[in-house]
């Protein structure tokens, strides 16, 4: 059993705050992803459970024990650097068994559980290269070993795939997707990559500006982002935001006017939204269609992306506001042309001026639901 | 960000488990460095203003600020001090004029180009007395020097270097050594020069000589600055090459500020009289060190 | 249009240009060599001879007769052994300021390199002093205390730089892994900033060995090292250019291989790493 908790974790740099007061909980086993834009104090956050940066208020525990003060090496974590940070000097051999004989351990046992992580890596050939003469998947492979190599309670990535390839990287995707259940261990990974976050996690963690924006299941962020930053991070093409006046608010929606003047129910929870109210409607490109829906927007195409079985359209709006349309891959919409967009009520979301989100009325189906697995 | 002092009730520094005590580390450099700065420098401070003279043990006592007084009014000083300042200034221009074109030549592509470069660098690493030597000797010896002999076969009369032109003859040996020098370094800088840049330029119609001056030579600037820095603190005390062609002489045609003090202090074992000497040198290199560790303490920003 | 191949094509006389200057600067040395093994009468003689006998004569005569070999031991103690002394003094600082900095690490960074810049006349008279009181005039071990104390600062701030380059991944990794301060420093920057550590003691080795205030002031024989053995060949009794040739040449060989082969990492030291 690993659970990590953070309470009120706080750092410091002077008087300058990265992270500002971040409560976690993650479960044992457990893939939590760390995602942000870069500067939101993912890296550093990582780094303070790590241990490689010091806790300057709160509490950080693991294994239900509070390890503020303790070495990284006394944490029962391992870390998977995003340089790889192989000893350029040691063999493959050498650097998966350097925490082992840094700690004592006899060459019997460090040779066997090298040999053991070496297997399961397929690392077997290489064992006596330096890493100098291996690739770039290979390196990352042997920086996994490495962490495997000391069975740690909880595994720690900073953006391991950041250096890769495109092709590499949907493979050691996969590869890390299968170590976590394979291991059955907690994992903490940190990256930038929102499609990572939403093919490896069981629960994201959003942050930004040294704040947690919103915990949750990769479905859940998808469809019920508790305010516009996680709206618009996570997704891609990223969400449109347009302009809309509050017409009349109904205990299953509140219908909006949107530009051009058609009349749009979404079905959200009302509170204390009023009839005038100004509110931000988000819809997200993958959730436009040509024709028409429960509400229309019109516009000029200004350019048009085919992707083959999607096309991309950006779209002018008739009231200047510019959005993405994701239409299909065979519309025959060309630059310049007139365009009309179909609007869905179910997929809308509504922000306040305050940037937070009015609750949907109903759960998404798939929003509890982790990684192949049932919700914890 | 507003105010540059800390803030009274911010609090200290996170103490980090990173924090190692290094002083252990750090400090054995840090003692030794600053005995060697300050001992030597307070004796050479005290000596200036006793009466310390080791062939006269009679002549004791607080002097003040005679041997200041004395010194300055040595014409003796101010000729040092003209002599250090055109010995300087000379091999500077020679120096840095002759290295910069010599690295812009030399950054061509020729054949042979690593050869030529390493004839060209190869003076800086001949010690400074064999240089003296070879160059007294073997160049410009009046009867047996190459020069001379190139002389008379021409017909003319070879000339006697160190006795007629001895502060040009020293400035040619000492600048043989440091053009080198300052090709090496400004070589190594014009090659980080951004062959994007050059390539932008040429496309934009700049000519050889619109490059060098527009390009090139902007980029050199802060080498530049750093070789006429060090090399300023080196040639404020030539010594070795003096020491071993003419002696400061003749009269006192090439004596420098570093003769001067020698030939008071260990030849006339005038103690007093060469420390205060000693403390218009120290003066005077830190007024140019100031300026170099300025450019370092830049870069050591940026880095 | 011309290819670009004519395009970037130098003038034909650039490389004319380069070797004559190449050849006109390297002379000296060149002609000293030839010297080295003529007669004495040869070496003198006018107009010079260019075509002669060679004999290794006054090679064989330098170093059976003049304690030749006592004066290049005396300069591969001094400088080798102050390059060590120096080496182990500066990489515990060099390694505290890299990855232990704090608020001062600037400054003392720029102080050490300041002590750089004191003219060793400014201290000659009260160094002399003392070395007499102590005894250590014409002794090895007093140069090689200068030695290290003038390159010492030279030494930290290569180092520095060499230890900033190298990434602090690699040492967290180290640490994650279990390593504590002393073994980051002996079983990981060391092994990893090797090159940079010989090439800093190289820069070491040549200023010491060609140093020449120092050792003209403070040395006479018994500790003198070849710039001063060489000095004494200015004396006017007699001219044994031949002889001087061949010593010479023998005392400036060694550190010209060196310095062509390590000329890119003396650039950055000898600037203070302001130009790399």
């Amino acid at each position: 059993m690993a659970e990590v908790v953070l309470r009120n974790i706080k750092k410091s740099f002077g008087p300058v705050d990265i992270i500002k007061g971040v409560d976690i909980d993650i479960n044992d086993k457990e893939f939590v992803v760390f995602v942000g834009p870069s500067g939101c104090g993912k890296s550093t956050l990582l780094r303070m459970i790590a241990g490689l940066e010091s806790i300057s208020d709160g509490e950080l525990s693991i294994d239900g024990k509070r390890v503020n003060d303790l070495s990284p090496a006394d944490r029962g974590i391992a870390m998977v650097f995003q340089t790889y940070a192989l000893y350029p000097h040691m063999t493959v051999r050498d650097n998966m068994g350097f925490s082992l004989k840094l700690a004592k351990v006899p060459k019997a046992e460090i040779d066997r559980k090298v040999n053991e992580a070496a297997r399961i890596l397929k690392l077997d050939p290489l064992m006596d290269r330096k890493p100098k003469a291996l690739s770039g998947g290979q390196r990352q492979r042997v920086a996994i070993g490495r962490a495997i190599v000391r069975n740690p309670k909880v595994f720690l990535f900073d953006e391991p795939l950041s250096n890769l390839d495109a092709a590499l990287r949907v493979q050691m995707r996969i590869e890390i997707a299968r170590m976590h259940s394979d291991f059955n261990a907690t994992m903490i990974y940190v990256t930038h990559d929102q499609v990572e976050a939403m093919t490896m996690a069981d629960k994201i963690v959003v942050l930004q500006g040294g704040v947690v924006e919103q915990v949750g299941s990769p479905l859940e962020l998808y469809h019920h982002p508790a305010n516009r930053f996680v709206a618009g991070f996570i997704g891609s093409p990223t969400m449109n935001f347009i302009d809309a006046t509050v017409k009349a608010v109904a205990p299953e929606g509140v219908t909006v006017e949107l530009p051009g003047g058609d009349n749009l129910t979404v079905l959200v929870v009302p509170g204390a939204t009023k009839a005038g109210d100004k509110l931000t409607l988000g819809v997200r490109p993958e959730h436009l269609q040509e024709g028409s829906g429960d509400g229309k927007l019109t516009g000029t195409a200004l350019v048009v992306e085919r992707l083959g079985g999607a096309t991309y359209a950006y779209v002018k709006l008739d009231n200047g506001t510019m959005i993405t349309a994701e239409v299909d891959g065979n519309s025959h919409i060309r630059v310049n042309d007139p365009i009309q967009l179909g609007v869905r009520s179910q997929t809308c979301h509504l922000f306040g001026s305050d940037g937070l989100a009015l609750a949907q009325s109903t759960r998404h189906p798939l929003a509890d639901v982790g990684r192949g697995k049932g919700g914890h | 960000m507003t105010t540059l002092a800390p803030a009274p009730s911010a609090a200290l520094p996170a103490k980090t488990n990173r924090e190692v005590d290094t002083r252990p580390l750090l400090w054995p450099s840090v003692i030794v460095l600053f005995l060697w700065m300050i001992v030597p420098l307070a004796m050479t401070l005290y000596f200036s203003v006793i009466r310390y003279n080791l062939l006269n043990p009679a002549l004791t006592g607080f002097a003040g600020l005679e041997n200041y007084s004395f010194l300055f009014d040595d014409p003796t000083l101010w000729t040092s001090l003209w002599n250090t300042l055109v010995l300087v200034g000379s091999v500077l221009i020679i120096t840095v004029v002759f290295g910069t074109l010599f690295a812009v030549l030399y950054n061509q592509e020729f054949p042979g180009r690593n050869i030529a470069r390493l004839l060209v660098i190869a003076p800086f690493f001949v010690m400074p007395t064999v240089s003296a030597l070879v160059w007294k000797n073997m160049m410009m010896h009046p009867v047996y020097g190459l020069i001379a002999s190139l002389q008379s076969m021409v017909g003319l009369t070879p000339t006697d270097w160190f006795t007629d032109y001895p502060m040009f003859s020293v400035i040619v040996i000492v600048a043989w050594q440091w053009v080198p020098f300052a090709f090496l370094i400004l070589l190594t800088a014009i090659q980080s020069l951004d062959s994007e840049q050059k390539e932008a330029a040429r496309i934009d119609g700049a000519g050889p000589l619109a490059m060098f001056f527009y390009i090139t030579l902007p980029h050199l600037s802060r080498a530049i600055s750093v070789v006429i820095m060090i090399e300023t603190i080196f040639l404020l005390t030539i010594f070795a090459e003096i020491y071993v062609t003419t002696s400061g002489g003749p009269g006192t045609a090439t004596t420098n500020l570093a003769w001067l003090i020698y030939s008071v202090g260990l030849l006339q074992f005038d103690v007093g009289y060469a420390s205060a000497g000693g403390i218009i040198a120290v003066i005077l290199a830190n007024v140019v060190a100031f300026f170099l560790v300025r450019t370092v303490s830049r870069n050591l920003q940026q880095g | 249009m011309s290819m670009p191949s004519t395009f970037q094509k130098p003038p034909r006389w650039i490389p004319v240009l380069a070797w004559v200057i190449a050849i006109l600067i390297f002379f000296p040395i060149f002609w000293m060599a030839l010297t080295s093994f003529k007669t004495e009468t040869e070496a003198i003689s006018t107009p010079p001879s260019l075509f002669f006998v060679p004999t290794m004569e006054n090679y064989t005569d330098v170093i059976d007769r003049s304690n030749y070999a006592r004066f290049v031991w005396n300069s591969i103690a001094v400088s080798f052994g102050s390059t060590l002394l120096a080496l182990a003094f500066a990489i515990p600082a060099a390694y505290a300021m890299a990855f232990f900095p704090t608020k001062r690490t600037p400054s003392t960074l720029l102080w050490m390199l300041s002590t750089k810049m004191m003219p060793p006349v400014g201290v000659l008279i009260p160094m002399y002093l003392l070395f007499k009181t102590l005894g250590l005039l014409d002794t090895v071990t007093g140069l090689l205390i200068i030695y290290t104390l003038i390159n010492l600062p030279i030494v930290v701030w290569m180092l520095y730089t060499y230890f900033k380059d190298v990434p602090g991944e690699i040492l967290e990794a180290g640490r994650v892994d279990g390593a504590n301060p002393m073994q980051e420093l002996f079983l990981l920057l060391l092994p990893l900033a090797v090159p940079g550590i010989a090439s800093t003691g190289l820069l070491s080795v040549i200023l010491s060995w060609n140093e020449a205030f120092w050792s003209l002031n403070l040395t006479s024989s018994q500790g003198a090292p070849l710039t001063a053995f060489i000095a004494s060949f200015s004396s006017p009794q007699g001219l044994f250019w031949a002889k001087l040739s061949a010593a010479s040449l023998m005392a400036i060989a060694p550190i010209l291989v060196v310095g062509w082969m390590s000329q890119r990492q003396l650039v950055s030291g000898l600037t203070f790493g302001a130009v790399k």
